[in-house]
């Protein structure tokens, strides 16, 4: 793929005049799905495609367009040629556009990753095997994806990942379940059987009697998973410049008034450590890592291009939406976590959140999966499903009485029109009166 | 696309099987919109590719490429017989129970003005006017405007020579003023932002576009200093912008057949219908008509065949509030041994088909809007949707508006922020208490539905007219 779109690249910059600027970017993926319902097979295909976007600049005008290659270079060639002239045709109607920025510097880049990704069809009937006799529903997803980027000015930039995400969900009966994942890169069949075994176990609670609890505030644990799903609320709006500027953060307290989150709360973009390529959509290299909120306090925003020139900023990401976020750890140990809980909600999952009022950054979602009732430091039963309505400024400040010191690494297991390559690292949260409401 | 080219390249090297079907899809869109008084670059996106699903014995599986060339043919032919193998061992139902498609016939959107019919500086001069129009005050803060189409078109051929060719035109307007005092930010959509209409420009008048610009501001500034949506137990009117996410989440999605056999348990979630609850379930008062309806035209999802070829009809659902059908596929009905509706739908040719919601209506009642307003003692109007949240069941929900207004006395009063209500499906419903007329009936959707593994992202359309649900509850934002 990397010659392939070396070659192309070539041919489209051979296609421009004197005047014109162009910005490649390139995303391909050759990806198994096989979605399981009780324990069987109940679609399985490959996906094969590749996209290109192309940036046109003329002076400061500038134009974008999209198409999906077929991997013949010829045929590719004449249908950007065609888009090429209709986006010159375009062109000619557009004002000046004030905020068009890209990056001038050649900074040439790539990340080559060895394949170590295990024939899919005999996972499948390893993963059908091992969980013969329960009610397994969930999804494989695996295969190469690669990433390019290549402007006219002679920057070239290439990543590739290959891995696998396996997510799935283990029922006892009606929604009582369990949900599981593993992602990699290898497959290690005793890894996913300690899982299966954990699942197990956990089924045994999922069998005793379910709980049912009253509207009103709760001593919780919020696992990694969970965790995973109130960042995915702050990053909706949270952490862009551009959202800040216009006051349509839900932080927008912490900017206005000085609001502020636990001491303890630091919040990170970590490139580093993520599966993102590290290069953007402009051309633009990110850095290692963003410090979003230090210690409670609000401190940088992510900033795209087109946001940076409007607002005199340096740039730091592609578009600004955490992709590799990493929530600081604690000292809480998971082992222990049970103890420190004592009696209260163990929350597994939590389930479509939304701002109940965005001003206040008040989140309302579910609980889903394996939440339990938990006395004296036992679980001793499963919860029927809650709906909780509660502030950020309440689960990780006032309320907030420590993170564990393990963090989980959460490879996003979405596949919107392509894999994700979005994760994070989160660690749990013990909070007490979290307010529950349905 | 050269389909009958493509037709031939790919039966020279298809090997002997029970049956094959290509579904190609191409898509070309164009987006433009203005921010701020600035144009921002327009997106053209052009994609194209095909869907092969084999059968052989009681296996089947899929493989798509965007390479439209003998060598792309080929290797989608190796992928689907690789786990084809893997679905003759391992599948939850034989192939061999899979209805295949019986009729071919051609569809196309009725366009009667049509999106190059203004040239692109005039697309462009309307969209600066309402951003003009839109920045009415300094406290808007952000403001923007957009004009969007598409157009699909989708050939299902199968190896029975079956031909279905339909061609889809889509038009996605609006725009959104963003207002601002310290602390609290409101903002306000209008023009069709958020949803979409099958059609050509004419149907911009359908959502005010562009003359409720200006209103759409002055909405925004409103909420500003208006106070909290109060608490209690209230009647509620929800305006059709609303009611299209509450018939979308508490009765669309319940009654998805392929949930309700557990397929989507590890993503979006079961039901908490059940199949034996067709035929005789209470759903909601006697005034709750439900219907699966692909023949109005500049409604989002309004098609002649699902993308498996099955021909759509329209057909209740729900009929004088008790549940009778549920939104299943050919595949579903037979793994269900139901009936159901032509509802087997792909987000692209990148995907498979799966049990989606189509056009999903709420029929017309007997009462005009005054009707509705002038019966309800202590309410909230409530109007389009800022929030939403259910559990995986669709049952417990929790959803917010834009905009609200008290009604006392049969009055419309004083302009409401966060206006937020709660409830639980199975029993909202059944406190429908009056139903707009055909005179208030308004055709939305959403181009936005997610659910999948793999993930898929489609366009579903609703109409309804305005409803009145007594006792419940409401409540406001800190």
């Amino acid at each position: 793929m990397q010659n392939y779109f070396q070659e192309l690249s070539h041919k489209i910059f051979q296609l421009i005049k004197d005047e014109e600027i162009l910005l490649l970017n390139y995303a391909s993926e050759d990806s198994d799905f096989v979605r399981l319902n009780h324990n069987k097979i109940r679609q399985a295909g490959n996906v094969r495609q590749q996209d290109l976007d192309i940036d046109l600049i003329i002076h400061q005008k500038q134009t974008n367009a999209a198409l999906q290659l077929s991997g013949n270079i010829d045929d590719d060639i004449s249908k950007v040629k065609t888009l090429l002239n209709q986006m010159r045709d375009q062109i000619q109607y557009l004002p000046d556009d004030p905020y068009i920025n890209i990056s001038t510097e050649i900074n040439n880049t790539e990340t080559l990753e060895e394949n170590q990704l295990p024939n899919p069809n005999e996972v499948l009937e390893d993963i059908i095997n091992t969980t013969r006799d329960l009610d397994l529903v969930g999804i494989w997803a695996s295969g190469s994806m690669a990433r390019g980027f290549a402007n006219s000015m002679g920057q070239f930039n290439w990543h590739t990942n290959h891995n696998f995400n396996f997510d799935w969900s283990i029922y006892h009966q009606d929604d009582k379940a369990i949900k599981q994942n593993y992602a990699g890169f290898h497959w290690d069949h005793d890894y996913f059987e300690q899982k299966i075994a954990f699942a197990r176990e956990t089924l045994s609670v999922l069998e005793l009697p379910a709980k049912n609890i009253k509207p009103g505030p709760y001593r919780v644990f919020l696992a990694p998973s969970a965790m995973q799903e109130l960042m995915d609320m702050l990053n909706w709006g949270g952490f862009g410049l551009k959202n800040h500027r216009t006051s349509q953060t839900p932080l927008l307290k912490m900017i206005s008034e000085n609001q502020t989150l636990h001491p303890h709360v630091s919040l990170f973009e970590n490139n580093r450590e993520g599966l993102t390529p590290p290069f953007t959509k402009f051309g633009f290299l990110k850095p290692d890592s963003i410090p979003l909120i230090q210690n409670g306090k609000y401190t940088q925003c992510l900033v795209s291009p087109r946001s940076g020139k409007e607002y005199k900023q340096h740039v730091n990401c592609s578009s600004e939406y955490a992709e590799s976020l990493e929530l600081s750890s604690g000292n809480l140990h998971q082992d222990h976590i049970l103890e420190q809980l004592d009696t209260g909600i163990f929350i597994s999952n939590l389930w479509y959140c939304n701002f109940s009022d965005r001003n206040a950054c008040r989140i309302t979602g579910m609980t889903r999966f394996a939440c339990l009732w938990v006395e004296n430091g036992k679980p001793v039963a499963p919860l029927n499903v809650m709906r909780f309505d509660e502030s950020i400024y309440n689960i990780l400040g006032k309320n907030l009485i420590g993170l564990t010191s393990e963090h989980e690494h959460i490879l996003d297991a979405g596949t919107y029109h392509q894999r994700s390559q979005s994760s994070s690292r989160l660690p749990g949260a013990l909070i007490k009166d979290f307010r529950f409401t349905l | 696309m050269d389909i009958q080219h493509y037709i031939s390249e790919f039966k020279s090297i298809v090997p002997a099987v029970d049956h094959w079907s290509l579904r190609f899809v191409s898509n070309y869109s164009e987006s433009l919109s203005v921010r701020q008084g600035i144009v921002q670059p327009p997106e053209l996106n052009l994609t194209c590719g095909v869907h092969l699903t084999l059968m052989q014995g009681n296996g089947f599986a899929y493989a798509a490429t965007s390479n439209l060339t003998t060598e792309g043919f080929g290797h989608i032919i190796d992928n689907a017989l690789r786990w084809l193998e893997s679905s003759k061992k391992f599948g939850l139902f034989s192939a061999q129970d899979i209805p295949l498609a019986s009729h071919s016939g051609n569809y196309h959107s009725p366009v009667s003005q049509p999106w190059d019919s203004m040239p692109l500086n005039e697309k462009l001069d309307q969209l600066q006017k309402i951003n003009q129009n839109l920045r009415i005050n300094d406290s808007i803060v952000d403001w923007q405007a957009q004009l969007n189409h598409r157009i699909v078109n989708s050939h299902l051929v199968t190896s029975e020579d079956i031909n279905i060719s339909q061609t889809f035109h889509y038009i996605y307007p609006g725009y959104e003023a963003v207002a601002n005092k310290g602390a609290e930010t409101q903002i306000r959509s209008g023009g069709g932002w958020g949803t979409a209409r099958q059609g050509g420009l004419e149907q911009l008048a359908r959502y005010d576009f562009p003359l409720s610009a200006q209103s759409t501001a002055e909405e925004a500034l409103a909420l500003i200093d208006a106070p909290q949506c109060p608490t209690g137990s209230l009647s509620l009117l929800l305006k059709p912008s609303q009611m299209m996410l509450q018939i979308h989440e508490s009765i669309g999605h319940p009654l998805e057949l392929d949930r309700i056999l557990g397929d989507e348990r590890n993503y979006a979630g079961t039901s908490f219908v059940t199949k034996d609850m067709f035929g005789d379930y209470q759903y909601g008062s006697e005034l709750l008509n439900i219907t699966f309806d692909p023949t109005i035209t500049s409604e989002l999802a309004s098609y002649d065949f699902d993308d498996d070829g099955t021909t759509a009809e329209k057909q209740f659902l729900i009929q004088d509030g008790i549940l009778l059908k549920p939104l299943g596929s050919s595949t579903s009905q037979v793994r269900a041994q139901m009936s159901g509706v032509a509802n087997a739908r792909a987000c692209d040719w990148n995907r498979p088909t799966m049990d989606r919601m189509a056009n999903l209506n709420l029929e017309p009642g007997d009462k005009s809007f005054a009707d509705l307003v002038s019966n309800i003692e202590n309410g909230v109007l409530m109007d389009t949707n800022s929030s939403w949240s259910i559990d995986d069941s669709r049952n417990k929900f929790q959803f917010g508006c834009e905009y609200g207004r008290l009604i006392k006395d049969g009055q419309l009063g004083e302009v409401v922020k966060n206006p937020n209500y709660r409830g639980i499906s199975a029993t909202f419903w059944r406190n429908l208490q009056a139903v707009g007329n055909s005179d208030s009936f308004e055709i939305w959707g959403t181009p936005n539905c997610g659910k999948g593994e793999p993930n898929q992202v489609i366009q579903v359309g609703h109409a309804s007219p305005p409803c009145v649900f007594s006792n419940v509850e409401i409540f406001g934002g800190e």
